[in-house]
This record gives C-alpha cells, structure tokens and sequence, in this order.
C-alpha cells in the first residue's frame, strides 16, 4: 500500500464502502503517513461544510399542506 | 364508528409519526433537485401523498427514509424533470479527481494550505453552495445528494436511483469533482483565495 493505491481508494474508504482486510490496510498506511491522513481529512472536511451549507428546513406552508392532505386521502390498502 | 375507519386512522397517525421527521430532508433534497421553491414543495407533497397510499405495501423493518427518497426521485424523474426551468450548467467531463486537494499541490501541500482553503469553504455564502451544488448534471447531482448529504449507502442508492452500484460510484465520484471545481472557481472569481507566498524566505 503506497500513497497512490491509498488516494485510489478515499471514497470507498470514506464512504465505508469497503472489506475490513482493504480498510485495515489503508488505515495502517494511514496512521505511518501523515500527509495521506491530512488528505483524507480534508476531503471529509470538504464534505462536511457543503453538508452545513445546503441545509433547508421545510416550509410551514408545506407541513400544512401535507397534514391537511393526508387527512382527506383514504389508504388504497 | 367502523373498525375499517379505526385502522385507516391507525395507519394515517403512524405513517405521519414514522415519516414526518424526514419533510426537511426531504425538502431540502427536491430544492437541489427542482431548484425551485414552489415545485420543490409540490415534489414533497406529492411523495408524501404516494407514500401514504402505498403504505399498507411498506414492510416493518424496511427502511422508510430510503423508500420515502426512491419515491421522491421517481417522481421527480417522471414528473418536474419535463419543466426544467434553466439548464445544468456544466459537464465538465476533464476534472480531475480530489481537485481541491490536487490544485493546493497535493500530498506536497502543507496543513496550513489546507487549513487556509477550509476557511475559504467556510466563507462561501450559502447561497453559492447550493447554487454549485444546484449547477451540476442531474444525475451526478442527485447521487451526491444521496451520498454525501443524505450519507445513503452506494447499496440504497442503487436501488432508490434502480441503477447498479458501479454507475452509482462513478455519478458520485463525477458529481464530487464537479462540485469540488464550481466551489474553487467561485472563491477565485471572487478573489475569496488569500495569494500564498511562494518565496521560501529566509
């Protein structure tokens, strides 16, 4: 495992989408590479802040809109 | 009053306990994918209302939140996609992997770099990200979406989106680049990017 097959692998890494066997390896090379380890991080903080910055909240028009409608439509089932 | 009536109650007050707390989520996800207030309401609405029909079909112990986003993709794909109102803005098909990472210089970059770029995320206005966000294809947009806002597995993306895992990968490897690309050039544009000394000094 160099720094090459590990930046390959950040997503399926990141994402936890991966063997355990694949994971421990790159976790090792990790912990024995700082400046692979920092990259990591950063792409999770990459996704971290645009996650804080497309948050919404639902307006209160359409919470009203859905009560009201799902207490007039009677179940098919 | 009819024990039919009681149990169709019944059904209505858990189908609103069990999907009620995913409307913002929900919301938020038909905005980026209608980029539209009012249509975005009318995306949630309508998923609601299929989902509350097809509940007596919803097993317990299946996964409401990904059921509740396939429904919402569906419908969306069936039904706001013919009105698109502006166009994707990009499909930059040559951007690099990890292109935030790679323009700072990579494994060579040091942490300050990095840390000084995270403080130029931080201060993008809201507006911009979800605007980049909102630029990207549709496809790419919606895995991403999926992935990183909703934190879905590629397995439930797969069957919300009905593609097979490798496509999901490869829409949200595509979609990554391109957002990470859009948010970079914005902060250049913007002069949001403090000019790094290159002189080592001394």
């Amino acid at each position: 495992m160099d720094c090459d097959d590990a930046l390959l692998r950040i997503y399926e890494y990141l994402d936890g989408e991966m063997t355990v066997w694949r994971r421990r390896a790159i976790t090792r090379h990790l912990d024995e590479c700082p400046p692979c380890a920092d990259g990591f991080v950063f792409e999770l903080e990459i996704r971290r802040i645009v996650v804080s910055k497309c948050r919404e909240e639902a307006p209160v028009s359409l919470r009203r809109k859905i009560a009201d409608s799902l207490g007039i439509v009677s179940p098919e089932s | 009053m009819e024990s039919g009536t009681l149990s169709a109650m019944a059904d209505q007050a858990t189908f609103a306990d069990l999907a009620t707390p995913y409307m913002s989520a929900l919301y938020a996800a038909a905005l980026r994918m209608t980029r539209n207030p009012s249509d975005a309401e009318d995306l949630v609405q309508e998923t609601y209302l299929r989902a509350y029909r097809g509940f007596g079909g919803f097993r317990e112990g299946t996964n409401l939140k990904a059921w509740l986003y396939r429904i919402l993709t569906n419908t969306f794909i069936n039904q706001y996609r013919a009105k698109k109102r502006r166009p994707d803005q990009v499909d930059l098909d040559d951007v690099e992997d990890f292109f935030i990472f790679r323009r700072l210089g990579g494994l060579e970059a040091s942490a300050a770099q990095r840390t000084a770029e995270t403080e130029v995320l931080e201060a993008l206005p809201d507006a911009e990200v979800k605007e980049a966000l909102e630029s990207i294809p549709e496809q790419f947009r919606m895995a991403v979406i999926l992935a990183d806002i909703e934190g879905f597995s590629y397995k439930e993306i797969a069957e919300i989106l009905d593609v097979p895992i490798g496509t999901v990968m490869s829409r949200i490897h595509r979609g990554r680049r391109q957002l990470q690309k859009l948010l970079w050039d914005y902060a250049e544009e913007h002069n949001l990017r403090p000019r790094v000394e290159t002189t080592t000094g001394g």
